[in-house]
């Protein structure tokens, strides 16, 4: 009965974090707050700055080159600051602070579980991307295999992935901004809607990025200022917050023992396996490694991200702790005017605005409504940050792929298949408001879950194959990537998060809420069975060409190389 | 062109080189990564009540915190090793590799 309880405590929290990573999970509707001007004027000169840039950008957007990977002129430094921008959305900031306030130490492994793939990436995929790749990873895929039937199937997954990425952004976006600027949940979702594409459409991946790098200095910036001011109330002294903490919470000593997270091995092993391949196969993220000028520059990006994501998951670790005491014994941030620990069961339960927003109200605790403000806009700018990386993906996965190479098999003029991935661009924007506000009130957490799980099973082992196994041919690609796509929706729908809590039936078919352990498995057997089995002179012809494709990936000769700098 | 040169470098016993060392050298950082972390899943898993243990009698800093501090740390110090040496060391293979099939293209 211990374990049940322990594995269902695990897979619920799992559902919070999962949103916490990816989109504002929000315990409970909040009311609409009051107009915050802090927060608004200092978004306004956030929207007017990135404007600006992406007014500069657009005049130097003029290939495709340029709209898709901003010339591949940006350096390894920039890149790595986006890269971080692009990882670390508003809800790593507020999601992972609130984990660490409920659950203290729990929070931190799952940190640590967020973070320990970006070395992998970087040991055993970055250069070879940046050697491979040109716009996005199907490039690396249909490299030497069948283009039209690849490419579909990458081109498929990807905007999966994104689509569903884009959504839970945007629900969560709404709700955030409901309650952290006071504005109607549909406003905003047309704000955050209408910006993300005013950004792609004129400025493409040159806007974007410096969107996404102006974004991680300010969350750098705000995290850490909270942090120190935070400090300074103990004497900067990690003894004091620890001893303090355990004073205050609820679960004492217990505050920094491992918890419900991970206690069942299968789910923390497959949530591990999620985390880190899933990370590796999200095509915004991939599509980030063009963008440097070689894989010098791309191994460097890795460098830079993973020491500002690593610094700043300590950052939130600390916020989480001091939030337990500053926070956490002040009435003022409590429904009932009292603090929480020692009467209430759920622990932040009866915080105003909801379980995650711990970190907006130590702002508000340590530095006033200036401060809080500014967290606030940081965490509006981080959305759009997020979703334009999305978009521009989405849209170069119609664009590039489905009409330049599967349409018009590689004949596309370069001004059509620009004015095609812009059109791409305003369908996703529309898609995503319109969906964004059908689903205000529907439970979003699986969507984050589905986009992981397929990044995890159908992108990410095709992609590895293709780059480091001589034997695949386009009919274990496909199967692969079908197999590994299919598998994973259908775990997930089966699974507690969707086949009990949104279509509302007694018991969930399969028992598990991350599929990656299952899924990654079915798809690298089906690549692998089915290139065997391919005997035709079309397999043959495709193995042999791995021998050139492996010396470029190793050597990077003929790799596309920068057309501008920036 | 670019076929030929690819003939070339790979004919060279330089490519073969870089390969492996750079092969080993990736895959025994990745390695460490991994069982590093999985172990650490599967002491979290299995043995909770260790990493909650203070570091020493008195101390607020569990085992737990310390060694994630440890690998928050030794694993970027990690990333920094191989592109120190990638950047470095195997890059200047490339260059070299690259050279010598340009000279036998010609």
């Amino acid at each position: 009965m211990r374990v049940l309880n322990r594995i269902g405590l695990a897979l619920g929290l799992f559902a919070t974090t999962v949103m916490a990573h990816a989109g504002p999970a929000l315990d409970g509707i909040q009311e609409k707050q009051a107009t915050n001007w802090h927060a608004i004027i200092m978004f306004l000169l956030f929207v007017a700055l990135t404007m600006g840039i992406t007014y500069w950008a657009a005049g130097r957007t003029k290939s495709t080159s340029d709209f898709y990977t901003a010339g591949g002129g940006i350096t390894g430094f920039q890149n790595g600051l986006a890269i971080a921008g692009d990882y670390m959305s508003a809800a790593t900031l507020l999601g992972l602070s609130a984990m660490v306030y409920g659950q203290g130490y729990d929070g931190y492994i799952y940190m640590l579980a967020f973070f320990a793939g970006w070395p992998i990436i970087l040991f055993l995929m970055a250069e070879r991307l940046r050697n491979l790749g040109r716009f996005t990873f199907s490039d690396i895929t249909a490299y030497r295999l069948d283009q039209g039937s690849v490419r579909t199937m990458a081109a498929i997954s990807s905007l999966t992935v994104v689509c569903f990425y884009l959504l839970a952004q945007m629900v969560g976006a709404g709700q955030l901004i409901k309650l952290l600027f006071g504005l109607e949940y549909k406003i905003a979702i047309f704000a955050v809607g209408i910006l993300m594409m005013v950004y792609v459409i004129f400025g493409g991946m040159v806007a974007t990025t410096w969107v996404q790098i102006i974004k991680a200095c300010m969350l750098l910036v705000g995290g850490t200022l909270v942090a120190i001011l935070a400090m300074s109330r103990f004497g900067f002294s990690y003894h004091n917050v620890v001893e303090q903490a355990q004073a205050v919470h609820k679960l004492g000593p217990k505050l920094m023992y491992p918890g419900s997270l991970l206690a069942d091995p299968v789910t923390a092993i497959s949530l591990g396996l999620g985390l880190m391949f899933g990370t590796a196969g999200l095509p915004h993220i991939l599509m980030r490694f063009f963008t440097v000028t070689n894989a010098k520059e791309a191994r460097k990006s890795v460098l830079y991200a993973s020491g500002f994501v690593s610094y700043f998951f300590n950052v939130i670790f600390l916020l989480g702790l001091t939030g337990i005491i500053i926070v956490g014994k002040d009435g003022s941030f409590f429904e009932t005017g009292k603090f929480a620990f020692a009467s209430t069961s759920k622990v932040g339960g009866a915080l105003i605005g909801g379980g995650n927003m711990v970190a907006m109200h130590l702002a508000k605790a340590v530095g006033g409504n200036l401060l809080l403000g500014f967290l606030a806009a940081v965490a509006f700018a981080t959305i759009l940050a997020v979703v334009s990386g999305l978009a521009l993906a989405g849209a170069s996965a119609i664009s590039h792929d489905l009409y330049a190479r599967v349409i018009m098999k590689g004949k596309a003029l370069e001004s059509k298949e620009i004015k095609v991935s812009k059109v791409a661009t305003i369908c996703l924007g529309l898609i995503a408001i319109v969906l964004g506000i059908l689903f205000e009130k529907q439970n979003i957490a699986f969507m984050v879950g589905l986009a992981f799980g397929v990044a995890a099973a159908a992108n990410f082992p095709v992609l590895i194959l293709s780059m480091y196994w001589k034997g695949l041919t386009t009919r274990g690609a496909l199967w692969g990537g079908y197999g590994g796509l299919i598998s994973a929706f259908l775990f997930v729908l089966f699974s507690k998060s969707v086949w009990v809590d949104v279509i509302g039936n007694k018991a969930p078919l399969f028992p598990y809420t991350q599929p990656a352990l299952f899924a990654m498995p079915i798809a690298f057997l089906a690549a692998f069975i089915f290139s065997k089995l391919d005997g035709s002179d079309r397999a043959k012809a495709e193995i042999e060409a791995f021998e050139d494709q492996y010396v470029r990936g190793q050597t990077g000769f003929g790799a596309s190389g920068a057309t501008t700098k920036h | 062109m670019s076929s030929g040169m690819y003939e070339h470098m790979r004919n060279n016993p330089k490519f073969v080189k870089l390969v492996t060392k750079r092969a080993r050298f990736a895959w025994t950082l990745a390695f460490i990564v991994l069982g590093m972390f999985y172990g650490f899943v599967l002491l979290v898993a299995f043995k909770p009540t260790l990493l909650g243990r203070p570091i020493y009698q008195g101390s607020m800093v569990t085992i737990g915190v310390a060694f994630e501090l440890f690998m928050f740390i030794f694993f970027w110090l990690l990333t920094a090793l191989y592109v120190r040496k990638a950047n470095g060391e195997f890059d200047e293979l490339t260059a070299d590799l690259i050279k010598d099939a340009w000279k036998e293209n010609k």
